[in-house]
């Protein structure tokens, strides 16, 4: 057989297209074609779903489906997390019992790495994973946990070995949400909405089959998954728009959207709303003030120049070149760009910055600008966090001197939460 | 392209890059910063003549390279990196007038000789109080048998006690704001001109006081149609500006940097203590937002974009806030050391003050800009 090509590949996907492409499908129906054929997911390999295409040709797959309007396989949320790490590091077992259904949408998934003793130190984890009999015991509290309260799998990063130093201590286990042992409770947030979750676990029970990597490499399969969020942050706010069409596997999959993107509605504040403040100052005179002016005008610099920057990254990427340094900043300066915009828009509203909901400007979105842009310097990696990041890999400055790395993690100082 | 540079741009730079290395070393510019004229004419030329600057953004058809800004703008930051003493940024501004103000006979007589480095130009707009906008000229001309002639004075002028050729900006007597102004051209050794060198605080940018007493001039392009072309040649200005100051921002971060990672303080590196990361962090994004700024206004030009009196004030405000903050940033990662004279480092904090305020400070252009996206 001859190398695909993108005329190649083009032609094979219209035409199965045309052959099997029906709006009238149940959505989990016409996802379990798209399982069979491979189209769902055609950079996967053949043996999983997939046709072993380069990512290039998977463009030219979904650039096929959004032509006609056909609906993909369930992207949205932490199953796709989920399916990379499994494809990466699960056992047979595992892509068998889960890929398919993580394709289909039926299951849905949780990360439960955060704590709440650690953070930014994520590897410093003191969740126990106990081997009692041939299973193993779950004891301790995850936080930050987005879709807990839905999920029915999660991936959970557990200490297992307290003798060792921190790193070497974890393991990563698939560990099944809706059982006895796991109480799931909403996290409130500073602006009002409960995004997250937080999760205690007595005495939780997992199957040794569903251990994903051994005691020693949990910390290895975790930052797969953490690569694979941090690639995803940016194509989220894309996930979050369903078709409009007509149909019953579109209004399907506007549920599954509506539900999977409800955690995320506040996000488009928290980065500030920078889209918002010409309109917002033409409308209230604002623009008239030359104080004003300069504020919104070092916020536009600021936003202007973050977006190139990106496009530069970008650039470089496209062509094929090393990435220069300008693709590790965006992070750092989103929330630049968040904090500007928050400050500005309380220049513009002036007193009725004050006020909220109902009685706020545009129902309440300026306020929620306001209450939720504080999340940007810290979820997904704290803005010092970023600093240290680039200091270290992109300027080539010392590593931070850990002082918990060389001895057993049981006698490294921590915060207190269960043991 | 906005967003990258070509393979050929990208080689260019290097090229660039290496000679003004081998050519420009801090010894060579505190040595000319030193003298009066502040370049010397054989060095600049065989330079010049080697890398074919001053041709860059002139067409063929006048002798130049026929490249666009975006090569200039490349050429002006590796300068800006390398505080190359020469009259290039001054002549450039001076082309760019004469191509955009200059009638196509103008063109061919003027263009060839500075495109072969034979002559070096300048631009004279400004006037005692500092202002950048065509409405502040006072500096009248008077036609004068086929001829005009010049009384005033300009200030401010880019190496303007040593250009051959001067470009000067006046206006008809009565005539106010932007109407009644003119663009001529002045030989520098003309009658009745008299040039002082300013002391300025840069010494690597040397700029002079120019006293026109009935100076013979001749009409560049049409009478009392200069605003527009000069409007141009501002923005053009502004944007090469922009693109010299972030060369000389990249070259303080790196600097700054590889001080701080060989400096050892309470027996470590002091590039191991989380306040010097991050500020070293907070450099990066400072000077790397600016560069994107400069690239995108660069290409902006050569595209003869709609947004560009905006997107040039955009790179113009975002420069002068990033290199000037690099440079504070730089001094105080030095210590005690960076305060002295025998320090480098004060070359580019000077660079970046005097380019700060060249051509209208951060606030200036953020106004400009807004006033173009108020509507």
């Amino acid at each position: 057989m001859s190398e695909p090509t993108e005329e190649s590949v083009r032609a094979e996907v219209r035409a199965w297209l045309e052959a099997n492409w029906d709006p009238g499908l149940a959505l989990i129906e016409w996802r379990n074609k798209l399982a069979d054929s491979g189209w769902g997911v055609p950079h996967w390999p053949k043996r999983w779903y997939g046709r072993d295409l380069p990512e290039a040709l998977a463009l030219v797959v979904e650039d096929e489906f959004r032509r006609i309007g056909a609906v993909g396989v369930a992207r949205a949320g932490i199953r796709t997390l989920a399916a990379a790490t499994i494809l990466a590091h699960g056992t047979d077992l595992h892509k068998e019992k889960f890929l398919r259904r993580i394709l289909t949408g039926e299951d849905t998934w949780c990360q439960l790495f955060s704590e709440p003793g650690s953070g930014s130190d994520l590897a410093g984890a003191v969740t126990r994973a106990d081997l009692k009999g041939n299973k193993w015991v779950i004891n301790g509290q995850k936080v930050w946990t987005t879709s807990a309260h839905r999920a029915h799998w999660g991936l959970l990063l557990a200490r297992a070995n307290w003798d060792v130093a921190k790193h070497k201590g974890l393991a990563y286990f698939i560990l099944y949400m809706k059982q006895p042992g796991v109480q799931v409770h909403p996290l409130k947030q500073m602006n009002g909405h409960a995004s997250f979750n937080q999760v205690f676990f007595t005495d939780a029970i997992v199957e040794p089959e569903f251990m994903v990597a051994e005691v020693g490499d949990g910390w290895k399969v975790a930052t797969t998954t953490l690569m694979h969020e941090r690639r995803g942050a940016d194509s989220l706010r894309s996930w979050a728009t369903a078709s409009e069409r007509k149909g019953r596997i579109y209004d399907e999959e506007r549920a599954e959207v509506a539900t999977t993107m409800e955690p995320y509605k506040w996000y488009p504040q928290r980065a500030g709303r920078v889209d918002l403040v010409l309109p917002r100052a033409r409308a209230t005179g604002a623009i008239n003030d030359p104080v004003i002016r300069q504020e919104i005008a070092k916020l536009l610099i600021l936003s202007k120049t973050a977006e190139w920057t990106a496009r530069r990254a970008r650039a470089a990427q496209e062509l094929g070149r090393p990435q220069g340094p300008e693709g590790s900043l965006g992070k750092l300066v989103s929330s630049h760009v968040a904090r500007a915009a928050a400050r500005v828009h309380t220049y513009i509203s002036g007193a009725d910055a004050l006020l909220s909901g109902a009685d706020g400007p545009m129902d309440g979105v300026i306020a929620e600008i306001l209450v939720s842009v504080p999340a940007t310097s810290i979820a997904g990696g704290t803005d010092e966090i970023q600093r240290n990041i680039i200091a270290e890999r992109v300027l080539g400055m010392p590593k931070e001197q850990s002082v918990d790395t060389d001895k057993p993690f049981r006698d490294v100082p921590r915060n207190i939460v269960s043991s | 392209m906005r967003f990258s540079f070509t393979s050929e741009q990208e080689e260019f730079r290097s090229i660039v890059r290496r000679l003004l290395e081998a050519r420009s070393p801090t010894t060579e510019v505190r040595r000319l910063m030193a003298t009066e004229g502040g370049w010397e004419r054989e060095a600049w030329q065989k330079l010049n003549r080697e890398l074919g600057l001053t041709a860059i953004h002139i067409p063929e058809t006048y002798g130049g390279q026929g490249f666009g800004f975006s090569e200039l703008a490349i050429v002006l930051e590796e300068t800006g990196r390398s505080l190359l003493c020469a009259p290039l940024f001054s002549t450039a501004l001076a082309t760019s007038a004469i191509l955009n103000a200059g009638t196509e006979e103008q063109k061919r007589a003027l263009l060839p000789a500075i495109a072969a480095g034979d002559v070096t130009a300048t631009l004279a707009f400004a006037e005692e109080n500092g202002r950048n906008d065509a409405a502040s000229v006072a500096m009248t001309a008077a036609p004068a048998g086929g001829k005009y002639r010049l009384d005033g004075a300009k200030s401010f002028v880019l190496d303007g006690h040593t250009a051959d050729l001067i470009v000067v900006l006046a206006r008809s007597r009565g005539s106010t704001g932007e109407e009644g102004l003119s663009f001529f051209t002045v030989s520098g050794s003309a009658a009745g001109l008299q040039r002082r060198r300013l002391i300025t605080m840069d010494e690597t940018r040397k700029l002079a006081r120019l006293e026109f007493s009935g100076v013979e001039a001749e009409l560049l392009g049409e009478a009392g149609a200069a605003a527009g072309p000069f409007t141009r040649t501002m923005q053009q200005a502004t944007v090469l500006l922009a693109n010299e100051m972030v060369g000389g921002a990249d070259r303080l971060r790196q600097d700054a940097l590889a001080y701080v990672k060989m400096r050892m303080q309470f027996g470590r590196s002091i590039a191991s203590f989380q306040a010097t990361k991050h500020k070293a962090a907070d450099m990066l994004v400072d000077v790397e937002l600016a560069k994107s700024a400069a690239y995108y206004a660069a290409a902006a030009l050569d595209e003869a974009d709609d947004e560009l009196p905006a997107i040039a004030s955009l790179a113009k405000a975002s420069a002068a806030e990033a290199y000037l903050q690099t440079a504070i940033h730089a001094v105080q990662m030095h210590g005690g050391i960076g305060f002295t004279w025998d320090n480098d480092t004060h070359l580019w904090f000077k660079r970046a003050k005097s380019s700060e305020v060249l051509f209208g400070d951060a606030n200036h252009h953020r106004e400009l800009m807004m006033q173009h996206w108020k509507q």
